[in-house]
């Protein structure tokens, strides 16, 4: 069998996503999970009579406790496999990359399997978070003045 | 008025992410690691500001923010010690986020087992 043929066969087994119904779905979980933030932020406005930055924060710490925690229960995963890109993007999803690596490299020791393990999978994030913002704040320093 | 732009903010964020996943090679780190570079891109004139005002947490909680406040805390101090602000200041806001899900992601480890 030559490789083209098998790549044919292969592109034809693979069983196709559905992506209109998987956008549908990563729109309405996100949005809905976003309205509930906003939801969240005003309630403890009201609760702690903090002024909306602090409420912000401390919904985003909400959020990476509850998916801290669904990830230790192994719901995460599941959920992640149903609505995908609606709990990825989200700080649910940053989160989720440091307690799944954490629990994952747990057997191999305290310091060499959770402690150098531990952001595996967030570096990437902070990682280009900050080589981004020392570059676009010099820009922004240049152009604006601060 | 907030509740629906939150919806249609984090939705569309989601959305592309979704449609990105599905149509290219890239994977959810790459995704993520693009979002916060974009995130920041979006504050160099102060437009991220602007989505906040209108979508609130909403946009307060895709990764798009990560770079936000990254790029924000830099700001807070650079306009007032100067371009060395930057390095000192990168890190205030999102401090809370990163150390509580340190935190709490090595107790649940020693807690909890792997599943798989």
């Amino acid at each position: 069998m030559n490789k083209e043929k098998y790549k044919e066969i292969v592109s034809k087994n693979t069983p196709k996503e559905d992506t209109v119904k998987n956008g549908i779905i990563a729109f309405l979980v996100g949005g809905g999970l976003g309205a509930l933030s906003e939801l969240l932020l005003r309630l403890y406005c009201l609760l702690f009579d903090m002024p909306r930055k602090e409420a912000g924060v401390l919904v985003i710490l909400t959020l990476i406790v509850i998916a801290s925690v669904l990830t230790a229960l192994g719901v995460f995963d599941v959920l992640v496999s149903k609505v995908k890109a609606a709990l990825i993007i989200p700080i649910t999803g940053f989160a989720h990359s440091i307690s799944s690596s954490a629990l994952e490299y747990k057997h191999e020791g305290l310091v060499l399997g959770i402690g150098t393990n531990i952001f595996k999978l967030a570096g990437t994030v902070i990682l280009y978070g900050v080589v981004a913002v020392y570059f676009f704040g010099i820009i922004r320093l240049i152009i604006m003045g601060g | 008025m907030t509740y629906v732009y939150a919806f249609l903010f984090c939705g569309f964020v989601c959305l592309i992410a979704q449609i990105i996943l599905d149509n290219t090679k890239l994977t959810p780190g790459h995704v993520t690691s693009l979002f916060v570079v974009i995130g920041a891109f979006l504050d160099i004139f102060g437009i991220y500001d602007k989505i906040v005002l209108y979508a609130g947490a909403g946009a307060l909680i895709p990764i798009t923010s990560f770079g936000h406040l990254l790029i924000h805390g830099a700001m807070d101090t650079a306009s007032s010690l100067g371009p060395l602000g930057l390095a000192f200041g990168i890190f205030d806001l999102t401090a809370a986020g990163i150390s509580v899900a340190l935190f709490i992601s090595f107790v649940l480890a020693l807690i909890f087992k792997p599943r798989h």
